[in-house]
């Protein structure tokens, strides 16, 4: 069973990209919060969830809702639509806001919404939530952005039947520095339209690693 | 007591990420939980910190929360009856 | 597809630091949630399940002259101390080489070494270390496990999905054996946050209780080695039958209103190995003890057609302990299994959820083949997997 990449999507400071051509570019921000909001209120949405998500979660939502702009989720049973993400920095944007909040014991205030994204999954839920995709979901966690980690587990999820399509990708962040990769798989004859077919890549670590290096 | 409304309207919008929501659009005495704002649980706990970071009170039991959080108007009559203490 | 057996493993929690002095615990009823006082967790008394720190520092001095290490105690972070205990303990039941290719290293936590934000611990370790893969890598790098340790961190579902990735993986030959190792520690930082959450109750959790008012929460590790060869142990066989994972996409910290996602997980679990809910021979759930996990749990029990079959939680004694849990609740059920006992579901006396879930109310004994562990957590994600036994 050969699967391809119907879609994907990069962001990293200043710009944003999808299936190989600039989405989205601004070179005048200093902070993340000062690139994302804007970026996405040109996406006109409408969806004020997006507020309430950490730096973390907004990253792998906006890169996986650039992927959804070309991709139709209605084709698919949901319950076999599949999320495997990963990165290095876990929560750790999340965790910070999180022990500032407990460090000083005369001002003990911790916050509910901000525990609550101290998990690098949450992420995979607001996507989830999102588009009501309700299948196997994992977040894996390396050093570097590592191919065969997450060749290994999708490919997995492919030939014993658990997933019809999946999503996948690294989506990092910590403070300023950040960058995600999301990528759509799919198997072949599902994917190909007559709007696609010339730009569809094999799924394979080789690809996946090309993509990144590219970024 | 309406300063103390507008206040509270300006303190939920910043403790619960409102954005795009201005202290206009708030009414004192429409719910905030159900249509409205679309406030949720995590919402619903963020109001009990906001009492206790800017107004020091601590909300003992929190089914009393449903009476308190109903509208910005309840909050503030909460807070002027217990502020006293 | 190679079958996937269980060779050995451990258990290291507030019950004691083997598999066996755990197990004895369970079958007497002793609860490992005590109340506690340390400033150092929280401002005022709660309960907890924390492993004897005496004794992990005993058990860990012991196990760096076991490996001929020469470093102090202080070298090793409290959570990578119970990792590495737990995974000597299992590693060292089996005559068998870990440090080739063919054994994966699977690691599951939430939080990992999140105690070293803390003031108190920033001259002590590298900064590095707080990052799970350097964590991990400590760890890995202790017993020279010879492959990068493949990390899951998804909240409380990990340590299940530990084992479900190295089942998946060894099934398919990607390797030989597999050391599953999941661990958490308590902390300011953790129990703050579920404070925060309001979800902590004032006496040791009652799991599917009327009373129940809140979670517990715990500390621990607990690791299985799974293997494609057949080893031949003492005591009978168990292996893995099948896994899945779903999602509610409903709420980031509040369960699904009907059940049915986790309903799912249970089904294709079940599907996976070729099993139906009547050969399900008891349930151990995640059973948290908040008022909302436990009711959703009870109908995507009744949503999987497993209404008849007896259900425990495990949280009544150990507490949640998050990253550990999937792991050593694993444990438990598979030795409960090999026993073929229903274990008392700790902290139950009278049903509080909408479906007539049996919950087990004191220990019995039962003719059983399978077992199904679950479990949920934030981000709205879910786990099943199955164990079975060949010779019952």
């Amino acid at each position: 069973m050969n699967q391809v990449i119907s879609a994907y999507s990069g962001i990293k400071p200043g710009q944003a990209w999808v299936n190989g051509g600039i989405e989205y570019r601004d070179e005048n921000f200093i902070t993340f919060a000062e690139f994302i909001k804007p970026f996405f209120k040109r996406l006109n949405l409408g969806y004020p969830k997006f507020y309430k998500m950490d730096p973390l979660s907004k990253l792998g939502f906006i890169a996986s809702e650039l992927i959804f702009k070309h991709i139709d989720l209605d084709l698919y049973d949901k319950k076999r639509v599949g999320i495997v993400l990963a990165n290095s920095s876990s929560s750790l944007d999340s965790d910070l806001v999180h022990q500032e909040s407990i460090n000083n014991r005369s001002h003990y205030f911790p916050s509910p919404s901000v525990f609550v994204y101290t998990l690098p999954n949450i992420m995979i839920g607001e996507i989830c939530i999102r588009h009501q995709l309700k299948g196997e979901n994992a977040f894996l966690i390396s050093e570097k952005f590592e191919s065969s980690l997450l060749f290994n587990f999708v490919n997995e999820l492919f030939l014993n039947n658990r997933v019809d399509v999946c999503l996948t990708g690294w989506v990092d962040l910590l403070k300023e520095q950040f960058e995600a990769l999301m990528m759509f798989v799919e198997p072949t004859g599902l994917a190909i339209t007559e709007e696609n077919s010339g730009m569809l890549l094999p799924f394979s670590e080789e690809t996946m690693d090309d993509l990144y290096k590219k970024m | 007591m309406e300063e103390l409304i507008e206040k509270l309207k300006r303190e939920v919008i910043e403790q619960l990420n409102l954005e795009d929501i201005s202290p206009e659009d708030i009414e004192a005495d429409s719910p905030l939980f159900g249509e409205g704002l679309g406030l949720d649980s995590i919402d619903a706990l963020e109001l009990i910190v906001l009492l206790e970071k800017n107004y020091g009170l601590k909300i003992e039991d929190p089914k009393d929360g449903k009476k308190i959080f109903h509208s910005i108007r309840t909050m503030a009559e909460y807070i002027t009856e217990h502020k006293k203490a | 597809m190679r079958p996937v057996y269980i060779a050995s493993d451990n258990i290291i929690t507030s019950l004691g630091a083997s598999t066996f002095a755990n197990m004895e615990a369970l079958k007497a009823g002793q609860i490992g949630i005590r109340m506690t006082s340390d400033l150092n967790l929280f401002p005022s008394p709660l309960p907890l399940s924390l492993v004897d720190s005496e004794l992990l520092e005993e058990q860990f001095l012991y196990i760096l002259k076991y490996y001929k290490k020469n470093v102090g105690l202080t070298a090793y972070t409290r959570l990578e101390k119970l990792l590495i205990i737990s995974i000597h303990d299992a590693i060292s039941q089996i005559s068998q080489n870990f440090n080739d290719p063919g054994t994966l290293f699977v690691l599951s936590t939430t939080k990992g070494n999140i105690d070293l934000l803390e003031e108190r611990y920033k001259t002590q370790f590298q900064h590095r270390r707080i990052y799970l893969w350097e964590m991990a890598k400590t760890v890995g790098d202790f017993f020279g496990f010879a492959n990068t340790p493949l990390i899951i961190s998804n909240a409380c579902i990990s340590g299940i999905m530990a084992l479900m990735t190295a089942f998946r993986y060894l099934r398919m030959g990607m390797y030989d054996q597999a050391v599953v190792s999941g661990g958490d520690i308590l902390s300011e930082f953790v129990i703050s946050g579920f404070q925060s959450f309001q979800s902590i109750s004032s006496t040791p959790c009652r799991p599917y209780d009327i009373g129940r008012d809140g979670l517990s929460l715990g500390e621990g590790a607990g690791t299985m080695v799974l293997t494609t060869g057949i080893e031949k142990n003492s005591g009978s066989l168990v292996r893995i039958g099948g896994a899945a994972t779903s999602n509610d996409a409903n709420h980031i910290s509040g369960p699904s209103r009907t059940g049915e996602e986790l309903g799912f997980a249970f089904t294709d679990a079940m599907k996976e190995a070729a099993l139906s809910p009547g050969d399900i021979g008891f349930i151990n759930a995640h059973g948290t003890a908040t008022p909302f996990n436990d009711e959703m749990e009870s109908k995507a029990i009744g949503e999987a057609g497993l209404l008849e079959s007896p259900v425990n939680s495990f949280k009544g004694y150990w507490g949640h302990t998050l990253g550990a849990a999937g792991l050593i609740e694993s444990v438990a059920s598979v030795h409960a299994l090999q026993d073929q006992m229903l274990i008392r579901s700790a902290g139950f006396e009278s049903l509080g959820v909408s479906e007539h879930i049996r919950v087990i109310a004191a220990n019995e004994k039962k003719k059983m083949s399978s077992c199904l562990k679950s479990a949920s957590g934030f981000g709205g994600c879910n786990a099943a997997i199955i164990f079975e036994k060949d010779n019952v």
